[in-house]
């Protein structure tokens, strides 16, 4: 039987229709609050999401960890309410409800069906503005922040993340400890803690509300001057997190994990800030060192040498200058070479510029990818809120695919040169040292140290 | 609120939905085949999985991982998976960009073997070898889902053994597996294309018969063993784990009705009763109230032959012995079975999976990949659009009848994960294991 032809000639793509990131509009009401409402009419639902000031960045150095404890303790009880009957009440109107911090805000989020909407949007403004943070709650949610951190200790791949960052940056740092605190910083947060870092952080004119979804703009802004319009208070001031690194040179740390079948490797240093002017150059460059499954650093690692299942490589993008970090897992016998490998990719993406093929992957995955992101109310609350965390300009959304066309091979040549940094890489493996750590040493990476599972050093 | 299905089938046996919406300049591309790793022969545990891998590796037209390389240059997101029963293989594209991606999906389905080399196959097998260290042997109880299994089903039953394999069968897997594997199970009449998003439906309609119409229709698989299963375990069996963990960890798994049937929305009802959202039985009983849980939460496999598995899975606090963890969920589970739900929770419950659903239809590679779902499990994509009225119609008396038969202790498994003597050591002389619950 001769094979059936599908036919050797690709089809071309056809014209591509236009696409604009939903319309939306951005007000402030008279107490500072910002509004931004997105109509989008395609089903009957409405995300909510409250931005505020509230990050783990600016945490004052006596409480880290207080960001996610005073984002989660808003879900456990408002002065009327107790953290069942809110929980209750949000979910028989099916409202799927969060609560969280990372490095630069709190976020609280909800997605509700429209005929629910009025309802929960009201217990969502009364969970924000009367919260009372219960003691017999703050003290459940520490433990199972405790818990997390114990667990940590046996799972690998978090592990390796947070002892990456921990020899990345200066202990001074804030970024040095982890984004919702260590054992330590989370014991030592009580209600009294909790209670100022709202007082203090949660405001107005510090804040924004984004609705998106089947809701008009004149109703949007209606609902928010209704329930927040009495909400006062000023705007606290924020300072700049330190991204001091911890090293000024190449250094190798193991971290103890006995007889591990795989190693977790973190290779990386200090990266950019998210309002960088090379924002655009170096999401190329990463997508092409190891964004993409069809980067170099995957193709390397799993398709030609197949150590691993996958790699991959990004810059965490902050305020302040979060990590660039390559990370993968190999098996254990395989871990220096691998870690020969991204070296020599990131050496090898600064000496020569890519060709025009190669950066056309990353730029038309980039360009046409960009309407399959927002295809949700909920990731286009999520990217609205991102907007007003990093200050960026209205049109933003609508200029993004043409300043990723316009990127250039010199852009990403420059970019590499000027942001990656082979001397200051930290390269962090969570693995059995009895089998990785000899290679390691061999590899003449920079000197080896040796830490147990809590990061104390071992000799 | 309705999601539009139109259906055809090619000559060949192909059955192929559509479903527009113009909203976006995006069309979602959605292949399941059936076929997972119950259709395994003996000796190749994690073959159908390590066949998803080779789907990767080209065709006739197509270069080693061009695959990828092609969709994501389209601008799109793409990937595959493989569970017990099916296969899928998805990718969203811009819209103007439908044709490749079908291209694409025809190509390897009418012709992989002629791309396929011993080299790729010793560079994916490996790859898997990787997958399953990263995913099962290096992750803190990441045997679970291999292990439940093993312990719910019958041995021989084609859900008990490993999807993801030994490292023994993995070695032994050749290109001869592939060939047949290929021949027999990815063929036009065993698999379902769905596509959903922007398109014009004539010219998605062409492009179709174009693209997948000259590919045969295969030989017919061989059957499945019988894989009908008594409604009930008949006892209550226990395993032990002993593991590099900090914490206890539990799964109780019971037997349920399967996936499409009138029971199977009462139990994801009472599933989501017991342990989905903050309002759960599981997280107002355990985590919140006693203390003895940090993480609680149930669900269903959504098996849609022989017998589906609610499985309840929680995590012992700090200083919480497995005994006691498995003493009170045991407790929590038998007061529902006893006094039965309220409306008040299944009102609650089913207002959450209203919301999930109507969520995850906002995306059109969701809304293909639901719509393949039933076109495979139940011969009707249309059942999309009755998944709400379904729960509506979910009573209490329904749910209470429900956990009456199914919760007691002639139907159960646990699966107890415990810090092996080595962690369990390391753990002890640390000071965060300090008692924090009521039951220690």
């Amino acid at each position: 039987m001769t094979a059936p032809t599908t036919g050797s000639t690709r089809p071309a793509p056809g014209p591509p229709r236009d696409y604009r990131f939903p319309f939306f509009e951005r007000v402030t009401l008279d107490n500072g609050l910002g509004v931004i409402v997105a109509p989008v009419h395609k089903l009957p639902i409405v995300s909510a999401v409250l931005v505020a000031d509230a990050g783990a960045a600016s945490e004052p150095a006596s409480a880290y960890g207080v960001a996610e404890l005073t984002a989660r303790m808003l879900l456990e009880g408002t002065r009327t309410r107790n953290g069942d009957a809110l929980s209750e009440q949000f979910e028989r109107w099916g409202a799927a409800v969060g609560a969280s911090a990372d490095w630069d805000a709190a976020m609280l989020s909800m997605t509700v069906l429209v005929p629910r909407l009025e309802d929960a949007m009201s217990l969502f403004a009364e969970v924000l503005l009367e919260p009372a943070f219960p003691e017999r709650e703050l003290a459940r949610i520490k433990a199972e922040r405790l818990a997390d951190l114990l667990q940590l200790r046996t799972e690998p791949r978090g592990l390796a993340d947070e002892m990456f960052t921990r020899f990345v940056y200066d202990k001074a740092s804030r970024y040095a400890s982890p984004e919702h605190g260590d054992v330590a910083s989370v014991k030592s947060i009580d209600r009294a803690a909790v209670e100022r870092f709202y007082q203090a952080r949660f405001s107005p004119p510090g804040a924004t509300l984004i609705l998106v979804g089947d809701i008009a703009v004149s109703e949007g802004v209606a609902l928010a001057q209704r329930l927040f319009g009495s909400w006062s208070g000023s705007a606290a001031s924020t300072s700049a997190v330190s991204d001091k690194p911890a090293r000024t040179t190449r250094a190798v740390h193991i971290v103890r994990k006995e007889d591990a079948p795989q190693s977790e490797i973190r290779v990386g240093h200090v990266g950019l800030p998210r309002n960088h002017p090379d924002y655009f150059p170096a999401l190329i460059l990463n997508g092409l060192l190891g964004g993409l499954f069809s980067s170099r650093i995957n193709l390397n690692l799993r398709e030609v040498h197949a150590y691993t299942y996958g790699a991959h490589s990004s810059f965490d993008w902050r305020r302040g200058a979060g990590p660039f970090v390559v990370s993968t897992a190999v098996k254990s016998d395989v871990t220096a070479a691998a870690a020969r490998e991204i070296l020599l990719e990131i050496s090898r993406i600064r000496a020569d510029a890519v060709s025009e093929d190669e950066l056309t992957l990353a730029t038309s995955y980039l360009d046409g990818v960009f309407p399959i992101r927002y295809e949700t109310t909920d990731s286009i609350a999520r990217a609205l809120a991102a907007l007003t965390v990093y200050d960026l300009p209205n049109d933003y959304f609508d200029n993004y695919r043409a300043n990723i066309r316009r990127v250039t091979a010199m852009d990403v040549l420059h970019a590499a040169d000027k942001h990656l940094h082979p001397d200051l890489l930290q390269l962090v493996v969570v693995g059995d040292p009895a089998v990785i750590a000899a290679p390691l040493e061999e590899l003449d990476a920079g000197p080896v140290s040796l830490y147990d599972a809590e990061g104390r050093p071992e000799r | 609120m309705r999601v539009p299905v139109v259906t055809f089938r090619l000559a060949n046996g192909l059955a192929v939905t559509l479903s527009e919406d113009h909203t976006a300049p995006i069309v979602a591309v959605n292949l399941w085949y059936h076929v997972g790793s119950a259709n395994e022969r003996p000796g190749r545990t994690g073959f159908a999985h390590l066949f998803e891998h080779m789907l990767f590796q080209g065709s006739a037209h197509v270069g080693a991982n061009e695959h990828f390389e092609i969709v994501q240059r389209a601008g799109g997101t793409l990937n595959g998976s493989t569970w017990l029963d099916r296969t899928n293989y998805f990718e969203t594209v811009p819209s103007n960009q439908l044709a490749i991606a079908l291209w694409l999906e025809a190509d390897r389905m009418g012709q992989l073997l002629p791309a396929m080399t011993q080299q790729k196959l010793d560079t994916q097998r490996d790859v898997v070898k990787n997958e399953r260290r990263w995913s099962v042997d290096n992750q803190p109880y990441g045997t679970w889902w291999e292990r439940l299994p093993a312990l719910a089903f019958p041995p021989n039953h084609p859900f008990h053994h490993s999807l993801i394999g030994s490292m023994e069968d993995l070695s032994e897997a050749s290109l001869e597996d592939i060939a047949q594997f290929f021949s027999t199970y990815y063929t036009p009449d065993n698999a379902v294309l769905s596509i959903a998003g922007d398109f014009d439906p004539a010219e998605a309609r062409a492009l179709v018969e174009q693209f997948f119409g000259p590919i045969p229709r295969g030989g017919g698989k061989p059957p499945l063993p019988p894989m009908e299963l008594p409604a009930h375990f008949g006892g209550w069996e226990r395993q032990v784990v002993p593991d590099m963990v900090m914490l206890p960890r539990l799964f109780l798994g019971f037997r349920a009705p399967v996936f499409g049937t009138e029971a199977h929305y009462v139990a994801t009802v009472l599933a989501a009763i017991l342990g989905t959202g903050k309002g759960s039985r599981f997280q107002r009983a355990l985590v919140r109230d006693r203390e003895i849980a940090s993480e609680a939460s149930a669900f269903t496999f959504d098996l849609a032959k022989g017998a589906d598995l609610l499985i309840a899975d929680v995590t012992a606090r700090p200083g919480i012995t497995a005994e006691s963890l498995e003493t009170e969920v045991a407790r929590e589970i038998d007061r529902v079975r006893k006094e039965g739900v309220t409306d008040d929770d299944v009102q609650r419950a089913v207002a959450l999976l209203e919301t999930a659903l109507v969520s995850s239809l906002q995306s059109a590679g969701d809304r293909a990949d639901k719509l393949s779902m039933f076109a495979t499990y139940l011969g009707d994509p249309d059942l999309v659009n009755e998944q709400t009225e379904r729960y509506q119609r979910v009573t209490a008396a329904q749910v209470s009848r429900l956990a009456r038969e199914m919760l007691g202790e002639d139907n159960r498994v646990s699966l107890v994960y415990v810090p092996s003597d080595g962690t369990a050591e390391s753990s002890a002389r640390d000071e965060v294991q300090e008692p924090v619950g009521a039951e220690r």
